[in-house]
């Protein structure tokens, strides 16, 4: 069963606009906010729903909002996080392109329950079209009244504004994306404290991601419960996964959480690309362990991908089939991690692009044992003493690709070449 | 002066939406890209004057991000996305069929007469419609050899002076 809530209209070409948007009832979860709920009970009713957090940490999205302290005199903001690049994931791009009201709707009833006057909407410098769609209909919305001085009537104001990066994964991470915000470099901040309390310039903020944002309308109008009865029991709701890799139908699938990771690349996907054999899957997002096929079964909710082996992140679904080469997608991963690295912290900054030249080298057929563990010892030097995720997420491929795939790398190393040659084509 | 003025006119009314100034640095140096296709030191001093800055403020965190080349490129900047899904699908071969189609020896070149120039990226956002490559603003999706032979071929008789 495929539940279409947050996708519903976005096949129609004409729903970033506003006409149609309202017509579908854009919006007005956004004026019973407002008329009729108070920023507490609207942080309850997220409580209750379950929401968690669709970055890729999964932190309970309402539990994140009470953070926020109500007494402080500062001003309070909102950042939504649409600095969509982990490798694999491009489903914040097809809400922001296809439904932007959508998230500026959930963007303004977070903002409320907050207590915030200002929002930010922070886009990867690359989603021209995104930005271009999000910063008219921002336009729109104020020419409604929906955004701006008074809305409804209510005193209330909030202000809206599109910000575009410039081309750095790390600002997908909260504490990196002030710092640009600010106009500073992107690298990050040690936490805590943490944004809720000390964040954009200093004061309360909260950062969520597109797609936790864009289901705030549809909790509001149809209830906690009713979205707490989807998914499962600690992981409530549906969840947008983009399937990518070596599949038939790749695609971005909403289907409920702790639908089967089998399903999804079987049914909604179509099975594997030239009916060729399974070999692993990265279930969430690059950073995330790999599956081997024995883990077909797993249903796809935060608490079950653990239990698996891995982690549910951002949702992405790249899937790898029999003629791939191990080394060759662990050091593409590498060059990335090595890539986007800020610098900030040196066992990420040198050990990603140690562990980069090392793949590398065994890749290339000039590897040796010993580069096994020197790749394990860099990958565990890295995990745990960094100030962000991204030295951890660095680490996991290599670690993993290592723990399942050991015998690949000691025939690449023996033999001095691949396996199975990855020599993928364009079709 | 270098950015036109209502270049610095659009960078003036960015930094008015902002509650600090020093955030209007990004927005600034997109305009500037925008307009030139680079930013430049000289930019980077015009952008530091406009929004009341130190000019090593602007320098700092423009040198942070890819987005912003120093120099001019090709009129046609293609971006091969190298990463996971693109990968998986063919990347490496597109962007070496887009060399040899194009005549460049290596990637991060530019054509002769000044159209095109290639390079390979990390994701860029687009993995269910993989291999895919980004010209200028737009993205170019579920690429084919005769996909891409369209495009170059679009690309060239769009440009002036043809």
């Amino acid at each position: 069963m495929q539940t279409k809530i947050l996708t519903e209209f976005v096949t129609d070409p004409q729903q970033h606009r506003i006409e149609t948007a309202v017509s579908r009832g854009a919006y007005q979860a956004w004026e019973k906010v407002v008329r009729e709920i108070a920023p507490d009970d609207l942080i309850e009713l997220v409580k209750k729903s379950g929401i968690r957090g669709r970055g890729g940490a999964g932190f309970p999205a309402g539990v994140k909002w009470g953070f926020v302290p109500r007494q402080s005199p500062k001003p309070k903001y909102l950042c939504c996080n649409a600095d969509e690049s982990e490798p694999g994931t491009c489903k914040d791009r097809v809400l922001l392109e296809n439904d932007p009201h959508r998230v500026i709707e959930g963007m303004a009833i977070c903002s409320f329950a907050i207590e915030s006057h200002q929002a930010f909407v922070y886009i990867r410098g690359e989603f021209v079209l995104a930005a271009r769609r999000m910063q008219a209909a921002i336009d729109e919305a104020y020419q409604r009244g929906y955004l701006g001085k008074n809305i409804f009537g209510s005193g209330y104001d909030l202000d809206m504004v599109v910000h575009r990066g410039g081309g750095a994964y790390i600002c997908g991470e909260e504490t990196a994306l002030l710092n640009s915000l600010e106009g500073d470099r992107g690298v990050t901040r040690i936490r805590p404290p943490f944004p809720a309390v000390e964040g954009l310039y200093g004061c309360p903020t909260v950062v969520n991601n597109v797609e936790t944002l864009s289901a705030l309308p549809s909790i509001v109008n149809r209830g906690a419960d009713w979205w707490a009865q989807l998914g499962t029991e600690k992981s409530t709701g549906t969840k947008l996964f983009s399937l990518s890799g070596h599949v038939k139908r790749p695609g971005n699938y909403e289907v409920e959480m702790g639908y089967s990771l089998k399903n999804l690349i079987y049914e909604k996907g179509g099975g594997i690309l030239d009916d060729k054999k399974l070999k692993v899957v990265i279930p969430g997002g690059s950073s995330t362990p790999m599956l081997t096929p024995d883990k077909i079964d797993t249903p796809l909710d935060f608490e079950s991908v653990v239990t698996a082996g891995s982690m549910l992140g951002s949702g992405a679904v790249i899937v790898i089939h029999e003629e791939t080469c191990i080394v060759w997608v662990t050091e593409l991963l590498a060059h990335f991690y090595a890539h986007e690295s800020c610098g900030k912290c040196t066992p990420c900054r040198e050990g990603t692009q140690w562990m980069y030249e090392i793949l590398r080298r065994i890749e290339h057929g000039r590897g040796t044992m010993e580069d096994i563990d020197t790749l394990l010892d860099l990958a565990d030097n890295i995990e745990g003493n960094t100030i962000c995720p991204l030295g951890d997420a660095a680490a996991v491929p290599v670690i993993s690709s290592i723990k399942q795939f050991r015998d690949e790398y000691i025939y690449h190393i023996e033999h001095k070449k691949c396996l199975v040659k990855s020599d993928f084509r364009l079709r | 002066m270098i950015l036109s003025p209502q270049a610095r006119e659009k960078i003036v009314a960015a930094a008015k939406q902002y509650p600090q100034v020093k955030s209007a640095i990004l927005p600034a140096l997109h305009v500037a890209n925008e307009e030139h296709g680079y930013v430049s030191d000289q930019m980077y001093r015009e952008i530091a004057d406009l929004l009341d800055l130190k000019c090593v403020d602007v320098a700092a965190a423009a040198s942070f991000y890819t987005y912003f080349p120093k120099a001019p490129r090709g009129r046609y900047y293609i971006q091969v996305c190298r990463n996971i899904s693109c990968a998986l699908l063919g990347a490496r071969h597109l962007s070496t069929y887009l060399q040899e189609k194009l005549g460049l020896k290596e990637l991060g070149e530019t054509t002769p007469d000044n159209l095109f120039t290639v390079v390979e990226v990390e994701c860029l956002g687009s993995c269910t419609t993989a291999p895919m490559m980004q010209i200028n603003d737009d993205y170019y999706e579920n690429l084919t050899k005769e996909k891409v032979d369209q495009i170059i071929a679009d690309l060239k008789s769009r440009a002036p002076g043809r």
